[in-house]
């Protein structure tokens, strides 16, 4: 395989995850933002922004901080990188440049997925939108079953590689940041707009009943940071990204005879998390485990782009 | 007075009796409701859509990615006809290829006074750079699609040789999966000869004409100019059927003369290089300094005889407008034959006399630019306004060298889809001829280009043209 294709099919990869990620996000903020009263509401969608890091980006429009303004933002504005249809495009783009090692259904998936979005402009109100990040999930869940059914070959697991590493980063990004919001001090934990918020992190990772099947407790911010960290049960938590990572490697280095640095560093990684307590990490600093989680993750991808010489 | 143009389906009859090879399909047509036809177009254009068969439009920005519009009428070959057009395109591919090899050695036709040199020597196709160097097997134009007209049941012409990178195979197979899905009845009244070989007889041609020294199992890629590129789509399209890479500039390096592509696990030595780069843009060491398609060294390592190149570097002087009202002598020559199909009557402004014929005739005649292409730098007189005639006057008494002029031929219509019902629309034709050290073949197909637009004679695709599918006969229906 050219070293350009490997590339072009983990950014393809990645982005897809990433325009799915923040559909889902922009799904559970209009859901905590009809339940919560206003100024709450508000604060939901500057949150929203702060997941996905883009919250300078949008003051630096100028827009008001309105649901609707920042709902735009997060799935049409096409000047904002990070937005749906950014990363669609960019998929896309990828997409085409690799056309050859992708089934027909799967281009036509990121294809579909992207007319959807593309040319619009405003999601409309709360329902359309609400409409919108659905048939954007369906599309890309659609890409991801197209993605089982290709021949098990480089592409595939490059493709998979991609994702699960952007997988990794979202759930990291998505529980730090909203930790952080939800424990303000003084607040009394188990309130009812507190469970609104937790239910929150928990629908972005589509981890509600995994919760329930888990804990059979109420939301205790304890377990869920547990579950999003080190439950392998659930698929978008740190453990089971870092576990699917270290198995994609596996079997690339099967199919091309070599393995290297991108190896060891992710085994090292999936090694240290089946150690890991969640009693330590709150102990010793969740937002300072995660940030240095996410710094791994970026190394780890220079890793794996200089062992396939696309670096 | 435009004579009536013949009609595929109907033949010169009002339109009640259709020929006899095609009464099925008449029948089809007038029983298969419109809107249901209709339907069904717009099922296939919309399957397009999500496979993104796009086709880019230069410097139309709205239409960055369009379709070509498909209509659900096919063109139908009988096996007879088919049989004399194929023996008329293996003797004009053959002569190609063998005039290609003596322009670049030996250049007896120039010799012999039936090609004026400065036609060749001066003509911007030619290559000075590769004289002396033949390609593998002698083999130039591995891939030719040859455009042609048809103005009656037996009377094909040459409109014009495409021996550099032909396009459009892709719609051709695309258009054929479309119908099989759409229309199965109609295969089920007709034995349509199946098309999907041409991937197995293409990657079978490029195999064929590895260098010696490349081993059994030759590595084949494909050259695209990249994800912009107007046929972006048919090169990738191509990759995927013939199971190769698809490959950039980028991707490839010529180390001490051999050609190796860049890869995951190291450098892999490629033999054979399907390129949809112009030469132009080839190499910048040789042609275009400034091309970021090339890639430096490449004509050096094909020099070498270290790699294939297909089609060759050199093959656009065989195909150049200028040389082709030469065709008939020049097929003549080296098929010691009498040329099967014949080219459109052409004169030659460069020459005075002919050049005071067409100035005289401007409002009957089609007058085309040497170098263009895709229907661009065309006069059709009997279409065009006052003025357009004018600019045209003064640019053929500026260059004359530069034009070249041709009757309005009555191109045959083929039914296709309107608006205001089924109704006749004029066609071109484009085959494909692959020619290997295996042969030359021809797969029972190729791209029908269909002008949408009443009385149009202009069908490519680059001025809104559209697409259909072509059946050839296994027999020759119900007429054998």
């Amino acid at each position: 395989m050219l070293s350009r294709t490997a590339a072009s099919l983990y950014w393809m990869g990645r982005y897809v995850e990433r325009a799915e990620f923040t559909a889902r996000l922009v799904e559970a903020t209009v859901r905590l933002d009809a339940l919560s009263s206003s100024p709450a509401g508000e604060a939901a969608w500057a949150s929203a922004l702060m997941v996905i890091d883009s919250d300078t980006e949008f003051a630096a429009t100028g827009e008001k901080l309105t649901p609707r303004n920042v709902a735009r933002f997060l799935t049409l504005s096409t000047t904002h990188s990070g937005s749906v249809v950014s990363c669609l495009d960019k998929a896309r783009d990828n997409a085409k440049a690799v056309r050859t090692a992708l089934t027909r259904e799967a281009w036509a998936t990121i294809n579909r997925a992207w007319l959807l979005f593309h040319g619009r402009t405003s999601p409309g109100d709360t329902q359309a939108t609400l409409n919108l990040v659905n048939e954007a999930q369906a599309e890309t869940r659609g890409f991801e079953g197209a993605i089982g059914r290709m021949m098990r070959n480089p592409s595939s697991w490059f493709i998979r590689l991609g994702a699960t590493m952007e997988r990794a980063d979202n759930t990291a990004r998505l529980l730090d940041v909203k930790y952080h919001i939800l424990l303000p001090e003084g607040e009394n934990v188990g309130g009812t707009v507190d469970r609104d918020q937790w239910t929150t992190i928990l629908q972005t990772v589509s981890a509600v009943n995994a919760y329930r099947w888990l804990y059979r407790d109420g939301l205790k911010p304890w377990f869920v940071t547990e579950l999003l960290i080190l439950r392998r049960e659930l698929p978008r938590s740190l453990a089971a990204s870092a576990e699917e990572v270290v198995q994609h490697l596996n079997a690339l280095g099967k199919q091309t005879g070599f393995q290297g640095e991108a190896d060891r560093l992710a085994r090292l990684r999936h090694a240290r998390l089946g150690l890991t307590k969640v009693s330590t990490i709150v102990g010793d600093g969740l937002h300072e485990y995660l940030e240095n989680f996410i710094d791994e993750n970026a190394a780890l991808s220079k890793a794996i782009a200089r062992q396939f010489r696309f670096d | 007075m435009k004579p009536k143009a013949f009609d595929e389906i109907w033949g010169k009859s009002s339109g009640d009796v259709p020929r006899a090879a095609f009464a099925s399909l008449a029948r089809w047509m007038g029983n298969t409701p419109l809107h249901e036809l209709e339907r069904r177009q717009q099922s296939a254009e919309a399957t397009f859509r999500q496979l993104g068969i796009t086709f880019a439009v230069y410097g139309d920005d709205d239409a960055a990615e369009r379709i070509i519009p498909f209509d659900i009428v096919p063109r139908v070959f009988t096996a007879s006809e088919w049989s004399r057009l194929s023996a008329g395109l293996v003797q004009r591919v053959e002569a190609i290829n063998a005039f290609l090899t003596d322009i670049y050695s030996d250049r007896k036709i120039i010799a012999e006074g039936l090609l004026p040199p400065d036609i060749v020597l001066t003509n911007p196709q030619f290559r000075p750079e590769i004289v002396g160097s033949a390609p593998p097997h002698n083999i130039w134009s591995h891939i030719s699609g040859i455009d042609l007209v048809r103005t009656g049941p037996d009377d094909f012409w040459v409109l014009e040789d495409n021996a550099r990178t032909p396009s459009g195979v892709s719609y051709m197979l695309e258009n054929r999966e479309a119908m099989l899905r759409l229309c199965p009845e109609l295969f089920r009244q007709y034995k349509v000869r199946p098309v999907d070989s041409y991937g197995d007889m293409l990657l079978e041609t490029l195999r064929s004409v590895a260098p010696i020294g490349a081993g059994s199992d030759p590595v084949c890629v494909i050259l695209t100019p990249g994800r912009f590129n107007s046929a972006y789509y048919e090169h990738s399209f191509l990759a995927d059927s013939l199971g190769i890479e698809l490959v950039e500039a980028a991707d490839l390096e010529v180390d001490d003369d051999f050609v190796w592509m860049r890869t995951i696990s190291g450098r892999v030595r490629v033999d054979v290089i399907y390129r949809r780069v112009d030469d132009d843009y080839i190499d910048p060491l040789v042609f275009k300094p400034d091309s970021m398609l090339g890639v430096p060294g490449l004509i050096a390592a094909y020099r070498a005889g270290h790699v294939a190149i297909v089609n060759a570097p050199g093959t656009g002087i065989a195909d150049d407008k200028a040389i082709y009202s030469y065709m008939p002598e020049i097929v003549k020559f080296y098929a010691d034959a009498e040329p099967l199909l014949p080219i459109v009557e052409t004169w030659r402004c460069r020459e005075p006399q002919a050049l005071k014929y067409v100035l005289d005739r401007l409002p009957e005649l089609v007058v085309k630019l040497v170098d263009g292409s895709g229907g661009y730098g065309m006069l059709v007189g009997p279409t065009a306004s006052k003025a357009e005639i004018e600019i045209f006057r003064a640019a053929l008494i500026a260059e004359p060298h530069r034009y070249i002029a041709q009757p309005t031929l009555a191109l045959s219509t083929v039914p296709t889809l309107t608006d205001n019902g089924i109704s006749p629309r004029h066609v071109d034709f484009r085959p494909f001829v692959l020619t290997g050290t295996n042969g030359v073949k021809i797969v029972p197909g190729g791209l029908t280009r269909v002008a949408l637009k009443e009385g149009s004679l202009v069908v490519n695709s680059s001025q809104g043209g559209g697409t259909k599918d072509s059946f050839v006969l296994a027999d020759d229906g119900e007429a054998g």
